[in-house]
């Protein structure tokens, strides 16, 4: 039978529309890409992994930032995911029917939602001014805080699609509640939960404004973690604002590896949230 | 009465129907609540040990629940109640007394829908067991073997024990929803629709193993099929509207019911 061609001309049009409004939201991540490396391009070297920042006017990397923001991000990491999964499995399953649940929900929807830079002054007062310094610590505090609600809800929402009939399967054998959610409920929502942890790791990845209250910046090489601690975003930020050069394009080149780690942990989400769903 | 063991103890005294067989089910003036809705209406009824006995009525009569007060499964939604009393080997395990993991151990369930959990064959046999019983790794395995025997499952399996039990197809998962429930040793098996799910040749499949099965247990099954219970149940009880209307032998509620509604219902007028 001939489809009628008013139907043929929609589905023609549907198909447009979706296809621009595809085009348009990659344009930007492209552009995006292709501006940093283009202009970062000639500090892509194995310099920029090896040396330290330089001062105007001479060559160097990025290699103390690099290792600030990572020792930040995993420290935030170590403290902010189990926190955060531990929260999430109270309200999807201890706490379902208490309303001290939808209180807590509710403040970490607050949490999830509060401006990074408030989160950074509210640790710049609660470490920096109490230790009459800057300091890692301070910042991994400060990621980890935001870091916190995003695992919270996604670990929430991941336990609460597992269908309540694999739980009462697990009770139905006489297994206590701790028995079925971590031998079974969390290997059921595993990949999911797993994806809300790397989202976060992604956006604190980022995060300049708590980072400028609290590890502020290191021209040198430090693995002090109760000092000023140099990181990709605050060096980002400098960088790019000042009057030098050489000072542009490892900015450009910083932003290149940054926003190219982000793309990769997306890619690593897509891959879990498969494997998850294909099982 | 403030004594805990009167309160959990029954005296054969008073209940002199009281079957000697362990495993049979003794309700009395069970009434259920959800929340407002008034789920099951004073039923008293004895389930017979080692027999399969059959629940039929049409949607929302109460079946379902019926099988879900028994393992006290409900207790997960605070906003349902049972009241009465539900005997089972001479103790009323309604008791907030009788320890939940006792009675779970004692009575198995199987749902509607295959619940196989994502991890492996052999996983998902030896959970319960090997919570409830400290093992060796060769008992284990033992087991587990004999469970999935008796669930008609072990041939099917026994060579990727450590696949996925979510790679087998719905009728073997259910098989082995079954051999996991059957691997603790319980009394009682609670069937709720447990081939509503399936094709007609694992339904079948799964109704021979429960007649294989009611040897050793007392099997209580909730089907919407009037053909199936009248194939595998030596017992039907007929619910309409959380009341028991008919509980008798299942030959007789099929060709000869006593009430009118039980009539409508088996001839299809309702329901």
């Amino acid at each position: 039978m001939a489809i009628p061609v008013r139907r043929r001309a929609a589905d023609i049009a549907a198909f447009v529309f979706a296809s621009a409004a595809t085009a348009f939201g990659l344009l930007w991540l492209f552009w995006i890409l292709w501006t940093t490396l283009r202009q970062g391009a000639a500090a892509l070297t194995p310099e920029l992994f090896t040396q330290m920042t330089p001062p105007p006017g001479t060559a160097g990397g990025l290699l103390n930032a690099f290792y600030g923001s990572a020792i930040m991000v995993l420290l935030a990491l170590v403290v902010g995911a189990p926190l955060g999964v531990a929260a999430g499995t109270y309200l999807a399953e201890h706490g379902r029917h208490s309303r001290l649940a939808t209180v807590v929900s509710f403040l970490n929807d607050v949490l999830l939602s509060a401006p990074s830079i408030v989160i950074g002054l509210f640790v710049y007062e609660l470490l920096v001014v109490t230790a009459g310094h800057f300091s890692g610590y301070a910042g991994a505090l400060a990621l980890a805080m935001i870091l916190l609600p995003i695992v919270v809800r996604t670990t929430e929402e991941s336990l609460r699609l597992v269908p309540d009939q694999m739980r009462e399967a697990g009770f139905a054998l006489g297994l206590p509640r701790w028995r079925v959610t971590s031998q079974i409920i969390y290997k059921a929502a595993l990949s999911a939960i797993l994806t809300g942890i790397l989202l976060g790791i992604a956006r604190i990845a980022g995060e300049t404004a708590p980072l400028l209250f609290t590890a502020l910046n290191n021209q040198f090489w430090s693995a002090n973690l109760n000092g000023p601690l140099a990181n990709l975003p605050v060096v980002i930020f400098q960088y790019a604002m000042s009057p030098y050069d050489e000072w542009h394009t490892l900015a450009w080149a910083g932003a290149f590896v940054l926003t190219t780690f982000v793309l990769m942990l997306n890619l690593l989400v897509r891959f879990l949230a498969r494997k998850g769903t294909h099982r | 009465m403030n004594d805990a063991a009167t309160l959990v103890r029954i005296e054969t005294k008073e209940t002199p129907d009281l079957p000697a067989a362990p495993g049979a089910i003794l309700m009395r003036n069970l009434n259920f609540h959800y929340s407002k809705v008034h789920a099951l209406k004073d039923v008293t009824m004895t389930v017979p040990a080692n027999a399969v006995t059959a629940i039929i009525g049409p949607s929302g009569c109460g079946k379902s629940t019926l099988l879900r007060t028994i393992n006290r499964i409900y207790e997960l939604y605070p906003e349902q109640q049972a009241t009465g009393e539900i005997i089972i080997d001479d103790r009323n395990v309604l008791d907030r007394r009788y320890p939940l993991a006792d009675l779970r151990r004692l009575v198995g369930m199987v749902f509607q829908k295959p619940t196989p959990f994502p991890s492996s064959i052999r996983a998902n046999v030896a959970f319960a067991l090997s919570y409830y019983e400290r093992l060796s790794k060769s008992e284990l395995n033992d087991r587990v073997e004999d469970a999935l025997r008796q669930a008609a499952l072990w041939d099917e399996v026994k060579d990727k024990l450590n696949h996925s039990a979510l790679s087998l197809s719905g009728g073997q998962q259910q098989r082995l929803c079954i051999a996991r429930a059957i691997a603790v040793k319980p009394e009682i098996l609670l069937l709720d629709e447990a081939t509503s799910a399936l094709d007609p040749i694992s339904t079948a499949k799964i109704e021979e193993l429960i007649h294989e099965l009611s040897e050793r247990f007392t099997i209580m099954i909730v089907t919407h099929n009037m053909q199936q219970a009248a194939r595998v149940s030596r017992r039907t009880a007929f619910f309409h509207l959380g009341e028991l209307i008919e509980f008798g032998k299942t030959s007789d509620i099929f060709t000869n019911p006593r009430e009118q509604r039980t009539k409508d219902y088996i001839t299809g007028r309702f329901g």
